[in-house]
């Protein structure tokens, strides 16, 4: 048997293009919108049942867990909606070379890293 | 493996096209909100109830819930469809995506008559 023969797939040493790592956290960020846009409705449905709940609602909103809870959703989104918008663009016809996927995916990496920034001052 | 029985539009090229026009109404609505929310610090119920009670904000919020439903039956079945398959779990595999996709329309038949709920009910 050879001994210098090629291992193939070694996976320890495959990587993930940063393109794969968009992509799978976009489905990542969209199955935890899944149940996140529940908490969500839960919310607007306080806002605009009563004066009162509205208060409630605000009061806790003070709650250190509902806060990161809700800034966790927010990353969701934020993140969702930036790697859909790059998606928009690829299905426009623009930006669709593997060099420009990754320029797009490092660029959405970094919008979705200051939006999530802004989320999280914004719920504190 | 048969998938297309619980696509959304039964039909490849029309769940692509209602999940992209679904994704414009959700991030319209999202950028819409935001910036509600940030021109508007120290927001009263007066003024959030005042303009859920506009018919166009019902309207609106209305078709939002409905694009959202779609648009999460489309990614919860392309995901199911990727990874809960035969060759990676079996017979498990069919079971898994039937109760999901079935728990999924439940829910999100909740979600449209609670929406509904919440929108027509404010003064």
């Amino acid at each position: 048997m050879k001994k210098n023969r090629p291992v193939n797939l070694n996976l320890s040493t495959v990587q993930f293009p940063i393109t794969a790592i968009v992509s799978i956290l976009h489905r990542i960020s969209g199955m935890i919108l899944l149940p996140g846009v529940l908490l969500l409705l839960w919310m607007l449905d306080m806002s605009l049942a009563s004066q009162a709940s509205f208060d409630t609602l605000s009061e806790w909103l003070g709650n250190p867990l509902l806060k990161v809870a809700l800034w966790a959703i927010l990353a969701a989104l934020a993140y969702h909606f930036v790697a859909g918008i790059r998606h928009i663009i690829m299905d426009l016809g623009f930006a669709e070379s593997f060099e420009s996927g990754k320029l797009t995916a490092y660029i959405s990496l970094v919008c979705t890293a200051i939006l999530v920034l802004l989320a999280g001052v914004w719920v504190w | 493996m048969v998938t297309s029985v619980t696509s959304f539009g039964r039909n490849g090229l029309s769940d692509w096209l209602i999940q992209r026009f679904s994704a414009v109404v959700l991030a319209t609505y999202t950028a819409f909100i935001v910036i509600y929310l940030v021109a508007h610090p120290g927001l009263t119920y007066q003024e959030w109830s005042g303009l859920h009670s506009q018919l166009w904000m019902r309207i609106f919020t209305l078709i939002v819930l409905l694009s959202n439903v779609a648009h999460g039956w489309i990614g919860l079945w392309g995901v199911l469809t990727d990874y809960a398959t035969d060759r990676l779990m079996g017979a498990i595999a069919l079971p898994i995506r039937m109760f999901s996709m079935a728990l999924y329309l439940l829910v999100a038949l909740a979600f449209i008559i609670w929406g509904v709920q919440i929108l027509w009910g404010v003064n």
